[in-house]
């Protein structure tokens, strides 16, 4: 098999575990920028998700933001900030950002929306404010549709912050970007298998974080 | 002479030529996605313990980066349109399996049984009955994948330009043209609201049953989000 050839030169390379275009720098870049576009577009998808599906006012408006920033091309996007606003980590969060809060938003909102009424009749009826309606029966009863919109928002920003490389930035992408000019394809395929096996990793991590912050009733129901 | 609709000639295309060029790569894959799809569902339907074994190997195809995949590929299709769309096609049918899936497995039993009842074989029980039931939710996965697909082709720009409008942004570096950019972002992301609007329609066609307009709180309910739909079940 001509790729696994390559996995196999790749990684058995002593050259590339070491220094600034080191596999273990490559790595830390490229988490470093995927955990801070994930926390910049929860922090703007999980408020604004939580709030429209409690009230359940806005999902239309929320469904058009979402098909419209879906329909923007994150590559196009990320040149397009780089042309515009010159070599930094702003022209990477912002398409990372844009791409990541869709699936975030919609999610959130489908989640708390379809938690069944009963239980939160009843927790108002018991006199809850609804804050602690909201946080106490609705977000536990909607936490494994919430955790899985986060999820394919996380698999979504790891792959895609490969093309941060072809604007001259690092992560993993640079090992793709520059064995495509240099005709190296081990560089390419080794740098494939490492996102690719980040990107298990990361469901391997929602999977473990799933399995020790859902309510074990929501999880047999579920 | 740098006006928004003028197009270096190094692209080898009008405006208008570079969209019939984008809509060509980024539509033929999802066609040749659905094409695969639809007997691999059935297939997932028919043998439930094929299901959980599929969704992991169309998770770990879906976490494989467009770019990676391009470039693995130039090896075997050359700096070809193929290079572009094999990938694609590939994102397509991991969206569309569980869209298609959880489709027909949402028709009820009694429908089914009543098929069955009134002398309908199995083939057109499936044709007749259970896709267009199942078709809201196929349209949803179509309405991902396609728009998903056409905002893909762009990164086609990086393996000798075959990203048609995504060539724009190469050429907006190269030139120092930023409008360029904006004329390549903008382009692609009219196409894809335009494409979906058009998947809206054509559900609509085809579910003349659906209440429309009223049915929102319906839709709601019976409509998970696509795109969480997709890698849904997946870590299991």
């Amino acid at each position: 098999m001509n790729v696994l050839n390559f996995v196999n030169a790749f990684f058995s390379d002593s050259a590339h575990w070491h220094g600034y275009d080191g596999i273990p720098q490559r790595l830390l870049e490229h988490i470093q920028y995927s955990l801070t576009a994930l926390a910049i577009a929860a922090a703007i998808g999980l408020p604004v998700g939580l709030l429209t599906g409690h009230t359940g006012r806005g999902g239309n408006v929320l469904a058009f933001v979402a098909t419209a920033a879906r329909a923007l091309p994150s590559f196009g996007l990320l040149v397009l900030m780089f042309v515009l606003l010159g070599l930094g980590l702003l022209p990477v969060m912002i398409p990372l950002v844009v791409l990541a809060v869709p699936p975030i938003l919609v999610t959130t909102y489908e989640a708390v929306r379809s938690v069944d009424p009963s239980p939160v009749d009843a927790a108002r009826g018991m006199g809850m404010s609804e804050p602690r309606i909201l946080f106490q029966v609705e977000v536990p009863v909607a936490l494994p549709l919430i955790l899985s919109g986060l999820r394919s928002a996380a698999i979504q920003i790891v792959s895609t912050a490969t093309i941060a490389a072809y604007v001259s930035l690092g992560g993993l992408g640079r090992y793709i970007v520059d064995g495509l000019y240099q005709r190296d394809y081990e560089k390419v395929v080794g740098g494939a298998t490492l996102v690719a096996v980040l990107a298990l990793a990361t469901l391997t991590v929602f999977w473990a974080v799933s399995r020790t912050a859902v309510s074990p009733g929501v999880r047999r129901s579920a | 002479m740098n006006g928004f609709f003028d197009i270096p000639s190094d692209l080898q295309h009008s405006w208008l030529g570079l969209i019939g060029l984008h809509l060509r790569e980024a539509l033929l894959p999802v066609l040749a996605g659905l094409v695969a799809a639809l007997p691999i569902a059935q297939l997932c339907v028919r043998f439930r313990w094929l299901y959980p074994p599929v969704l992991g190997v169309t998770t770990v195809l879906y976490a494989i980066p467009s770019l990676a995949f391009f470039v693995v590929l130039i090896d075997y299709t050359g700096q070809s349109e193929l290079t572009v769309m094999i990938p694609l096609a590939v994102y397509s049918l991991v969206v569309l399996v569980p869209a298609i899936v959880d489709g027909v497995r949402s028709v009820p039993q009694e429908t089914l049984a009543a098929a069955t009842a009134m002398g309908i074989g199995p083939v057109r029980r499936y044709l007749q009955v259970q896709l267009p039931i199942a078709a809201p939710a196929i349209l949803a996965g179509l309405r991902v994948a396609t728009v998903s697909s056409i905002s893909l082709v762009s990164v086609g720009a990086l393996i000798g330009n075959q990203g048609a409008l995504g060539n724009l942004l190469a050429d907006a570096m190269f030139y120092h043209r930023p409008v360029l950019a904006v004329n390549s972002v903008v382009t692609t992301a009219v196409l894809a609201i335009l494409v979906d609007a058009l998947l809206v329609l054509v559900r609509v066609l085809l579910t003349p049953w659906m209440p429309r307009g009223t049915g929102r709180r319906r839709k709601a309910a019976a409509r998970p989000e696509p795109s969480a739909l997709a890698l849904k079940d997946a870590p299991r």
